[in-house]
């Protein structure tokens, strides 16, 4: 960012060069703010901490009432009375959430580091907040935002769109006209606040230069610094023959998993989000440890969650040990010369395995519960015997 | 090796069919300048012929810094030259005596003249230079003596029957007025007076086309003998001199710093800078600082143009006023790329160069110089031309840096596709399982040996057993 205002002083345009990639908005933000830069991304931090405290707070109250609902409906088994969740339990979850994230040691690393990623996910923070008040619009303008800094969040729309429909208590049925409206009208909120932003960034610099340096740069992945990605090592390597093609399939891959975790989990749009938060951040085209530090934020939500967990003990060593190995083969490969590109990029691997196997044991352990809710915890076999439960 | 050229209307299609002959005619990679090595300068390169005005986005210059000089393109210089080697000065030129020299250096400069006074016809002038530096005190038994023939193992035998002039100048200018400090065998037949670059120098002239230089021998072998031991005298440092080099430990950032001397001892004067760097190489103009005597220095104009990568490199022109007797340091930090596999030279260990950067100066003499007869002295004129008497212009070449880039492991391209993509299935494997299967009670099945160690072990867990 300081590059590209040097450039800007010195009258040319810092997108005619590759080394400047963030968007005009953050220029001009940073314009005025730059000298107290280290304030900007502290108070940035808290701002994402009170959003998510408050949209945890808000979101506790609409899982206990859902709760409520579900027990007098008897849709819930009658020996489930300890997967129950109570008010005392979700009484700290908030403040939880909030000092996860303040506390982190990816959030702690990436404001040191004065890394735009703050922002993205002051952002976001923003929208979830807007999404779980059930504010469609400030929700679409949040979106909006996070989309026009870095292109991923677009695939958020589908749980946000859940969500206020669930919200609405507008059914999810294709046929439904209701649920035609409300969509149309939530993708027209968010595409015009989108087209906005973008023709003020235009105005701001007077040129479209910005797209194909933001927006390009993101989709044809050309610069490989290595990061703690699968990208950069992956396009070092590639024959030229088929870079397109995995490129677009790296692209493609991101975008994929939206479709069938809507399908799958259209009672549970929070969850979705933080399934979708996470699979943005393990395979964006430039990830960095504030990404990380976002959804690692959302665990607490999730801590009645730990009895079905099947690894975590494993992935939290793994992760633990992951990441205090990168700065050290960084050092070893780029300082000391001792160490080849591959030890590097081997944690990178382990990282990221890490990181989706997480991802996968809390989304089974998710999917477990919600069995045992609704077909009764104690299960039996046709004999009385106790019975053993697969996903097949 | 570099290669400059103004160009009169459609430049890029020119330029690359400029490059490729000109690499076919002197038998030099200069096929390789494309235009991730092309640049436009503003300021630098002024035509130093007849030019139309044009503007400046028609000059095109590229460096190939890793290029160097050989047999294979003496031959074809040569070629261009009237009587080729077969007569006159071109005698002298054989490859294996030029080649076994600490410094060579070859150019070819082409511009539009006027024909005449009046200046009513354009005609194009050709100007061939070869530069060669032999060092004799380490081959020459300690020795500064030097003669032709043990130079070039050749002597000169008579003139292009082409030539206009053909003449040879040795420099006798006395050190610290002394006089008979050094001999010239044979005695010259005149001697020719200039001021060249600030200071007086005398030359002895031999010209190859008067009847009078071979009547004794049939060759002539000039001889330079010092007749006093010399003392380790150094030579003089010329007025403006510069250095350049990378700093910066490890493969990710580094800086590169240029120094720019001015040994004048009373006059300032401007300096043009121009600096090529490649895309590889991030420059962050934010950290660019000019210090002179510890003070900062701000240029008079700056022209940037940020690299692009893999089409373009960095451009950065600068014009620095250097006070008198200082030097002037500029920095510029860097970042250094991951390239793709196929983009590294055969040997990425060795490193990347950087091409030199170019000052441009009009130096201020000491000495007034007076305005000399292009007609009678030619060679003086274009070698060191001068626009007014009072300064002359230089253009000074930095050395080229050599850059270590992070390199992957080349012999991996395989394994790295099947590991990334093997991460890929893992997260699309494990999330097709919970979005496509459901909960299922399972069926019993006992027996197995290993299934009752199993449970064995899983009795004293205090788990259910399978």
């Amino acid at each position: 960012v300081v590059e590209g205002l040097a450039l800007l002083d010195l009258g040319v345009s810092p997108y005619s060069g590759a080394v400047f990639h963030e968007t005009p908005l953050i220029i001009y933000l940073f314009h005025f703010l730059i000298e107290y830069a280290e304030l900007v991304f502290m108070v940035t931090d808290v701002l994402t901490a009170v959003a998510l405290y408050l949209a945890i707070q808000d979101f506790n109250k609409v899982v206990f009432r859902k709760q409520k609902l579900l027990i007098e409906l008897d849709k819930y088994a009658p020996d489930v009375a300890e997967l129950i969740r109570t008010p005392m339990e979700m009484h700290y979850i908030p403040l939880k959430v909030a000092l996860f994230y303040l506390l982190n040691p990816y959030t702690v690393m990436s404001c040191v580091a004065k890394s735009t990623c703050a922002i993205n996910n002051t952002v976001i923070a923003f929208f979830i907040l807007a999404t779980i008040k059930g504010s469609a619009f400030l929700s679409a303008v949040f979106l909006a935002l996070a989309t026009y800094q870095s292109l991923y969040p677009l695939t958020l729309f589908a749980p946000a769109l859940l969500y206020l429909l669930q919200r609405q208590f507008i059914p999810i049925k294709l046929k439904s006209k209701s649920f035609w409206l409300y969509t149309m009208q939530y993708a027209a909120l968010y595409l015009c606040s989108l087209v906005v932003i973008i023709c003020l960034s235009f105005f701001l610099l007077n040129s479209w230069d910005f797209i194909p340096s933001v927006y390009g740069f993101i989709l044809s992945v050309p610069d490989l610094t290595p990061n703690i990605g699968l990208f950069w090592y992956f396009f070092a390597e590639m024959f030229e023959h088929f870079s397109l093609f995995f490129v677009c399939v790296f692209q493609i891959n991101v975008f994929f998993y939206t479709i069938p975790l809507a399908i799958k989990l259209k009672e549970h749009p929070v969850f979705f989000m933080f399934v979708q938060i996470a699979v943005i951040s393990i395979f964006k085209s430039y990830p960095t440890v504030g990404d990380v530090a976002l959804y690692m934020a959302f665990l607490p939500v999730w801590s009645h969650l730990y009895r079905f967990l099947r690894n975590i003990f494993i992935l939290s060593c793994v992760l633990i040990v992951c990441s205090l190995l990168f700065p050290v083969l960084w050092h070893l490969w780029i300082y000391a010369g001792s160490a080849n590109s591959n030890f590097y990029y081997a944690i990178t691997l382990t990282f990221n395995i890490g990181q989706i196997l997480l991802i996968s044991d809390y989304f089974y352990a998710f999917l477990r519960r919600e069995y045992y809710l609704t077909h009764g915890l104690h299960l039996t076999r046709q004999d009385g015997t106790e019975a053993m439960l697969v996903l097949k | 090796s570099n290669l400059w050229y103004l160009f009169s209307h459609s430049v890029d299609k020119a330029w690359k069919e400029l490059s490729n002959i000109l690499s076919g005619i002197f038998c030099a990679s200069l096929n390789f300048i494309d235009s991730t090595n092309t640049v436009t300068p503003t300021a630098s390169f002024k035509p130093l012929g007849l030019a139309n005005g044009t503007g400046h986005h028609l000059l095109r210059y590229a460096v190939l810094p890793r290029e160097v000089v050989c047999t294979e393109n003496l031959t074809p210089w040569k070629k261009l030259l009237p009587c080729g080697s077969k007569a006159g000065l071109a005698v002298l030129l054989k490859a294996e005596r030029l080649f076994h020299s600490s410094y060579h250096s070859q150019a070819v400069h082409i511009r539009p003249i006027c024909r005449d006074a009046s200046c009513l016809a354009v005609s194009w002038e050709l100007r061939q230079t070869l530069t060669v530096v032999f060092d004799t005190f380490a081959s020459g038994q300690g020795k500064k003596d030097w003669s032709l023939f043990k130079m070039f193992s050749r002597t000169l035998t008579d003139a292009c029957p082409l030539a206009s002039q053909s003449k040879v100048y040795v420099d006798i200018s006395p050190k610290n007025k002394e006089k008979e400090l050094l001999e010239v065998t044979p005695p010259p037949a005149s001697v020719h007076e200039a001021v060249v670059q600030g200071d007086k120098r005398t030359y002895a002239v031999y010209d190859l086309l008067s009847p009078s230089l071979f009547n004794t021998s049939r060759s002539l072998n000039v001889q330079l003998k010092w007749m006093r031991p010399q003392d380790s005298s150094e030579l003089p440092t010329p007025i403006l001199h510069a250095q350049r080099y990378v700093s910066g430990y490890g493969l990710q950032t580094g800086e590169i710093s240029t120094l720019i001397y001015n040994t004048h001892p009373y006059r300032a004067f401007p300096v043009i800078l121009l600096e090529t760097v490649p895309w590889y190489l991030r420059l962050y103009v934010h950290t660019l600082t000019i210090i002179t005597k510890g003070k900062e220095n701000k240029p008079s104009y700056i022209h940037y143009q940020p690299a692009q990568d893999r089409r373009r490199p960095h451009l950065l022109e600068m014009l620095i006023q250097l006070p008198a007797n200082s030097v002037t340091k500029i920095t510029i930090q860097f970042e250094r790329a991951l390239l793709k596999w196929t983009e590294y030279t055969p040997d990425p260990n060795h490193g990347f160069y950087v091409s030199s950067s170019v000052l441009s100066a009009l130096v201020p003499s000491v000495i007034a110089m007076k305005d000399v007869d292009v007609e009678q002295s030619p060679l003086f004129t274009s070698l060191f031309p001068s626009s007014d008497g009072s300064s002359y212009f230089a253009r000074l070449y930095t050395e080229p840096l050599l850059v270590n880039l992070p390199t992957p492991d080349f012999s991996m391209p395989y394994n790295v596709i099947c590991l990334t993509c093997t991460v890929v299935a893992v997260c699309y494997g494990s999330f097709y399982n919970l979005l496509t299967r459901t909960f299922h009670v399972e069926e019993p099945s006992r027996g197995g040996l290993a299934k009752r160690l199993a449970n064995i072990i899983r009795k004293f867990r205090g788990v259910p057993p399978l």
